[in-house]
């Protein structure tokens, strides 16, 4: 389906000695872009991580604001001589800070949400294709239901019935994701589960949750891991447009999409900064997720055309 | 083809069972309506009474049994706060939301298909790789911030074009529509473009998949070698082709269009039910969260069971195996 991959040819052929994990690292680096992604990436986390010590003021610190620095644009001088890069927003809140404060939010929530979501998922696929018969015909039953309902619909109906809040959010996003990985899991998992070195555990009688998570699973991981990244970014997309909506995060733990929503009302009266900068922020971090994983499903798939 | 019909149906049917449980548990269990319905400060008596009102002190499988059957007349209960029958409320908002979704199909297939068609023909040239690299940002991109950027630009800086409501509406047959206005048109513009983008970049996407599957085939071969001009081997064979994937992506996601016009008709003020059930989730409006829930549901198994139905009449290999 993809294209970003530079140009297949350029690919040097492949020796059978070199470690699986170098062969990796070398097919991610002939896309420069994709190089520039992570960088960028590996960049926003340390941001985001380190946010208390490199904002400069704790947004959520009421102490710390001033209402008279309200609504300046970028590049503004606050009343006590320091410089707003990003402007403020309508209670004299850095931007900037605020931004990296809602960063670690939305970060946070798209890979914890992402983990559950590819641990549960993962087992239940594995079961499925390794136990077969009714058990398998009622988990991808229910894969297949859940994925033919859209998942902003499913996750805004979820937090209509729970309410807002970060754990409600993160649910929400485990219970559309959960159907992604399961049906790759249990794709990956036929597939290997044909070849010999199952059967030969299958008849030296290694129990199964062992031959599940021992054999099948260390075998099923590349493309878990590309899904992986792909629904990281999806998830932060989806809590930012739920919590836009006024369904996802509570006021107090404001992500980027909450700063956005708090901007949107200012847009048209010509203030946009407060909603553009969280928008630029959430737009980076997207697109430099996508275009890692971009590269690295190319990377990690060895069976692509030399 | 009747029993798999049948089948189909039956199908379709205990999917619908199932959601009425599951929409039946999420509100009436989890959210418990007592909590919405009675002030905090009531005493218990007034909470047995509204209870004992709503019915709410029976057990669960009658209730259920209650709201089934409520369901099957089309009785959802009354909003609270429109003070009318809730699926009133949702259908007269109904047309806005199928004007939006109809138009932004209209779009991402007029722009998608021959896009990808391009890029799929000419898969080498700049363009084309410009294209493809424009699709992923399609994707990238969440909808309600794209939104955000063309009422900046188009609305705020430029003036260019409206940033809310439907603008002038001209009534046919009962029902208001604005497209058949020129200020209709101008309002519709922006919402849809919004909603489209993400489609034309999926549309884009699969028709250039299709066109390099199918040009390596013998049969586009044997049309060339016939002297069939290119353009009709492109047009007629190629394309005749791709429909069958594009035709059941459009089916399928005409669903999902409908879902994320929630996200469209909150930022460009449309007056659908998208706006409206955000609204009522805010408001706590619970009989038309679950007359939009149960619509929605019923919408989903109907497009599935029509694009399934489609399949068989497009591709014939499909009837030949469900006729075995």
């Amino acid at each position: 389906m993809t294209d970003l991959s530079q140009s297949p040819t350029l690919a040097p052929q492949r020796s059978e000695i070199e470690p699986p994990i170098r062969r990796v690292i070398r097919e991610f680096a002939l896309s420069k872009i994709a190089v520039g992604a992570l960088a960028l990436l590996v960049l926003l986390v340390l941001a985001a991580v380190f946010a208390p010590l490199i904002a400069p003021q704790n947004p959520y610190d009421l102490a710390q604001l001033d209402i008279m620095d309200g609504r300046l644009p970028p590049g503004s001088q606050a009343m006590d001589g320091s410089v707003y890069l990003l402007g403020t927003d309508t209670q004299g809140r850095d931007m900037l800070s605020a931004i990296l404060y809602g960063l670690r939010i939305s970060l946070g929530v798209g890979v914890v949400s992402a983990l559950v979501a590819s641990m549960l998922g993962a087992t239940l696929g594995l079961t499925a294709a390794y136990a077969g018969g009714r058990v398998e015909t009622v988990i991808m039953r229910l894969v297949d239901l859940q994925l033919s309902f859209p998942v902003i619909l499913v996750a805004m109906m979820i937090l209509a019935v729970l309410g807002k809040g970060i754990g409600n959010v993160i649910l929400a996003l485990v219970i559309v994701e959960w159907a992604t990985y399961a049906r790759a899991a249990r794709g990956a998992a036929l597939v290997e589960s044909e070849k010999e070195y199952i059967e030969a555990a299958r008849c030296v009688n290694i129990p199964r949750h062992r031959i599940l998570f021992g054999h099948l699973l260390p075998n099923c991981t590349a493309p878990l891991i590309v899904i992986a990244t792909v629904q990281i970014a999806r998830a932060i997309s989806l809590e930012a447009t739920l919590s836009f909506l006024g369904l996802g995060v509570p006021v107090t733990e404001p992500s980027l999409g909450m700063l956005i929503a708090n901007g949107y009302q200012f847009i048209l009266s010509g203030e946009h900064w407060i909603s553009v900068f969280p928008g630029l922020a959430l737009l980076i971090t997207i697109v430099a997720i996508n275009l890692v994983g971009d590269q690295l499903r190319d990377a990690l798939n060895p069976r692509k055309g030399a | 083809m009747t029993m798999w019909l049948i089948r189909r149906f039956l199908q379709a049917g205990f999917v619908i069972l199932a959601m009425t449980v599951i929409v039946f548990i999420g509100v009436s269990v989890i959210g418990d309506p007592m909590e919405m319905l009675v002030a905090p400060d009531a005493t218990q008596k007034e909470r047995l009474e509204v209870a004992a009102a709503l019915g709410l002190d029976r057990p669960l499988w009658q209730q259920y049994f209650t709201f089934l059957s409520g369901l099957a007349q089309g009785d959802f209960g009354r909003s609270f706060i429109y003070g009318e029958p809730a699926l009133q409320v949702i259908l007269t908002r109904l047309p806005a939301t199928l004007e939006l979704a109809f138009t932004a199909i209209g779009m991402s297939v007029l722009v998608g298909v021959p896009l990808g068609l391009y890029a799929g023909l000419y898969p080498d040239a700049k363009t084309s790789k410009a294209i493809m690299a424009g699709s992923i940002i399609g994707f990238s991109l969440p909808t309600f911030w794209v939104g955000l950027m063309l009422i900046v630009i188009f609305a705020v800086e430029l003036g260019w074009l409206p940033a809310s409501g439907r603008g002038d509406t001209v009534s046919v047959l009962g029902l208001q529509w604005s497209f058949l206005t020129l200020d209709g048109w101008s309002h519709l513009l922006l919402p849809a473009l919004n909603l489209a983008l993400f489609k034309v970049s999926l549309i884009l996407r699969l028709v250039r998949a299709g066109v390099r599957e199918v040009m390596p085939e013998d049969y586009v071969k044997f049309a060339r070698a016939k002297g069939l001009t290119e353009g009709r081997v492109i047009f007629v064979h190629v394309l005749k082709n791709l429909m069958i994937p594009v035709v059941t992506i459009i089916g399928l996601e005409f669903g999902s269009v409908i879902a994320f016009s929630v996200v469209t008709e909150t930022i460009f003020s449309w007056p659908g039910m998208g706006k409206l059930i955000i609204e009522s989730i805010n408001l706590l409006d619970r009989p038309v969260i679950v007359a939009y829930l149960m619509i929605i549901v019923l919408l989903f198994v109907v497009i599935n069971l029509i694009v399934d139905l489609l399949y068989t009449v497009l591709d014939p290999r499909v009837r030949i195996r469900t006729g075995a």
